[in-house]
């Protein structure tokens, strides 16, 4: 559901900024716009939604218009034309109480620099935004210390900021944007300030605690791994100023829609990015006790393979069964396929980077089964699905064929995200 | 040529505005006499009052929890010096003097600062304003008033405000305009009113640097004690222009070393405020 809708927007920086919206239209480019009038174009008719509870990843080099797109969204700056629906409601065009009132109750913002306010210490820092809305001390205290230990800043209370190390003034950061509990997180490149580890160790914690709190997170980056790690969706800004994608991770990774967003993305290393999920197989599988040798044989034969795995009714994983195996079982008159299934083979779950799983795909013969963490059997990821996704060839319709057992696709992916 | 002068004579223009100010606005003249004697006379009586040994031990423990061992050290034989070359009360005077005028200064330059860094045109009107008043030499700000106020303390005291009124101005409209950017934009995200803005981040944000003004306001001050002698404000001022006119060389020269003493002193106190509000630790 979309709880941020961007229709049209423009934001072009200069006096008397509308007359640069013809020539855009006639198609100039920033320089000439900028030759011809001494505007500044940095957003050029920006249209998408941002969903409930996701996090929304804005992507683009220095001076894309990043910073510029997530001051419209709190209208620290106006935009020059289109609208902002939140929740339907038009921010453009708010009055500058009720702008206050959403600035207080439902979004707030964490800065590249912090932000901080000099003279005071972290937890009065962190209890800003409450003391602007007027909560009373004692229930503001309370709100600022569970933001304070969300962000694992106990005991430092009392520092002040320049006390601080930059991972820890940004956890400050952070937890003054959390105290008032906002639907919206805005982050204009709230890690970009940050040494490469802390700047990892940070956006672990911010995926940590984006599964436990849901917010919607509108988050600014230059950096591409970064957003890859991030973001639910992408959305990859130009350096016009114009939005040239916006899709998942892997989308962006596999179907760049142009050749600006392909360039960008190759220097990615895309194995560490693409998860097991996005390129595992459905795979034939033998149930018991309904399955028998009888059964399996035949399975396996119709398919091909010389291995089938076994689940049992509620599809958890029981092991493999090698066809040699099932003959003899049948020879000797036995029905327990649980008997011979052996647990020599790989697992993995959907949300794997693949990279993870090159030694182990070159090492076995068995594919590697994809389980979730109850344990239940979603498919199977081989050698040549890895190297054919490296490859940049994965191509949907030389896929096996789908059996009547297979289990619902599309079901087992809307799990892992 | 003649006949122009007669026709537009300055010197008659502008005694006729005196006079027309003098008639019209009395009331308001005598009202600001009467707010600034009071506080002049009350802050006077607090530096006199009580005995001089006492007030140079409280001067003492001032400069040693404001600024260090060493001032305060400074202090106590400096002090004990004027109190033995016999210049204690006139002293305690100018500094009554000095702490009046610049507390009318502060009243005044610190919310035009604040306004000047607001509104780009107040500041566009205020810098030449002050630009100008900090070339133009101390007599002249005696002209007004004197004329205005006569002679005595009182004209000393405004003539001592508005010359060392700049600085404080300047300071403040700087410290705020410099507070930097995503500290306002925090305040604007997290729904601050301008008002919130203004006394919960730029006034302690630009603290130190208001600070620095109100150290500099202070020694132009102190700076003017000598010139408002002459209009009978009293005080060291009439103690170094008496050995001057006089010749007395002696007087002359205790009444200097007085000031001196004084003005170090106001400066290292003054001077830990500049760091007010820099970090409670960092000293
Ligand atoms: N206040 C401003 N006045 C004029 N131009 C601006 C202003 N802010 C940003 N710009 C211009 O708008 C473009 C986008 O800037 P910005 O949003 O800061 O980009 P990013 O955050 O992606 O680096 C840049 O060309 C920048 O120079
Ligand atoms: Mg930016």
């Amino acid at each position: 559901m979309a709880l941020v809708e961007v229709k049209d927007l423009y934001k072009i920086f200069g006096t008397n900024p509308k007359r640069a919206i013809p020539l855009i239209q006639k198609g100039e480019t920033k320089q000439q716009i900028k030759k011809k009038t001494g505007c500044t174009v940095a957003i050029n008719g920006a249209t998408f939604e941002i969903h409930k509870k996701e996090t929304f990843v804005v992507m683009g080099l220095s001076g894309s218009g990043k910073s510029t797109f997530i001051r419209c969204l709190n209208r620290l700056i106006k935009p020059t034309s289109g609208q902002i629906l939140i929740d339907g409601e038009d921010i453009v065009k708010m009055e500058p109480e009720k702008l206050r009132d959403l600035r207080r109750h439902k979004m707030s913002m964490v800065f590249q620099h912090f932000g901080l306010l000099p003279h005071r210490n972290v937890i009065s820092n962190i209890e800003f935004g409450l003391e602007l809305s007027g909560v009373d001390k004692a229930e503001r205290r309370q709100k600022s210390m569970d933001a304070l230990q969300l962000v694992g800043l106990d005991g430092f209370e009392f520092s002040m900021p320049n006390e601080l190390s930059g991972g820890m003034k940004q956890r400050v950061g952070l937890a003054r944007a959390l105290a008032n509990d906002p639907e919206i997180l805005l982050m204009d490149e709230a890690f970009s300030a940050l040494d490469p580890l802390i700047r990892s160790q940070m956006q672990d914690e911010l995926l940590e605690l984006q599964a436990k709190m849901h917010k919607t997170i509108v988050f600014i980056t230059h950096d591409l791994d970064e957003a890859l790690k991030i973001g639910d969706r992408i959305a990859i800004l130009g350096p016009d100023g114009r939005v040239r994608q916006i899709g998942t991770p892997e989308v962006i990774l596999s179907r760049p829609a142009d050749d600006y967003v392909k360039e960008f993305v190759q220097t990615v290393d895309k194995t560490k990015v693409v998860t097991v999920g996005t390129i595992k197989r459905p795979s034939p599988f033998l149930t018991v006790p309904k399955d028998g040798p009888k059964s399996a044989l035949h399975l396996m034969e119709k398919h091909g393979k010389s291995v089938a795995f076994v689940v049992d009714t509620d599809r958890i994983l029981k092991g493999v069964v090698h066809i040699e195996d099932v003959a003899a079982l049948k020879k000797q008159g036995g029905t327990d396929l649980c008997s011979i299934a052996t647990q020599d083979f790989y697992t993995a779950t959907p949300t794997t980077p693949i990279a993870d799983l090159l030694s182990a795909a070159l090492e076995t013969k068995v594919p590697i089964a994809v389980i979730a963490e109850d344990y239940t059997f979603h498919g199977v990821v081989d050698r040549e699905m890895i190297i054919a996704e490296m490859n940049d060839g994965i191509d949907e319709a030389a896929g096996p064929t789908v059996f009547s057992e297979v289990l619902e696709d599309d079901a087992a992916d809307t799990n892992n995200k | 040529m003649e006949t122009i002068r007669e026709i537009f004579d300055i010197g008659a223009s502008f005694e006729a505005i005196i006079d027309w100010l003098r008639e019209e606005a009395a009331w308001f003249f005598d009202f600001i006499a009467f707010v600034v004697e009071g506080l002049l006379d009350g802050v006077n009586w607090v530096f006199q009052f009580p005995p001089a040994l006492l007030m140079i031990l409280l001067f003492t423990l001032l400069a040693w929890k404001m600024a260090s061992r060493g001032v305060a050290i400074f202090t106590v034989i400096g002090f004990s010096l004027i109190l033995y070359m016999g210049y204690w009360s006139e002293t305690m005077d100018t500094l009554s003097l000095v702490i009046s005028a610049v507390f009318f200064a502060l009243l005044i330059g610190i919310p035009l600062g604040i306004w000047a860094s607001k509104s780009e045109s107040a500041w566009r009107i205020l810098h030449p304003v002050l630009d100008f008043m900090q070339t133009l030499p101390a007599f002249v700000y005696l002209i007004p008033a004197v004329l205005l106020f006569r002679l005595g303390p009182v004209p000393g005291v405004i003539a001592t405000l508005i010359f060392s009124l700049p600085p404080v101005v300047r300071l403040t409209n700087l410290g705020i305009r410099q507070v930097p950017v995503e500290i306002i934009e925090a305040c604007r995200a997290f729904g601050a009113t301008s008002k919130q803005r203004l006394y919960k981040a730029e006034l302690p944000v630009a603290l130190p640097t208001i600070m620095a003004g109100v150290n500099q306001t202070i020694m132009l001050a102190l700076s003017m004690v000598v010139i408002s002698g002459m209009i009978g404000a009293g005080g060291l001022g009439n103690v170094v222009l008496k050995g001057i006119t006089q010749l007395r060389i002696d007087m002359g020269f205790e009444g200097g070393i007085s000031i001196v003493i004084l003005a170090i002193f106001l400066d290292r106190v003054t001077q830990s405020l500049t760091h007010l509000g820099e970090s409670k630790e960092g000293k």
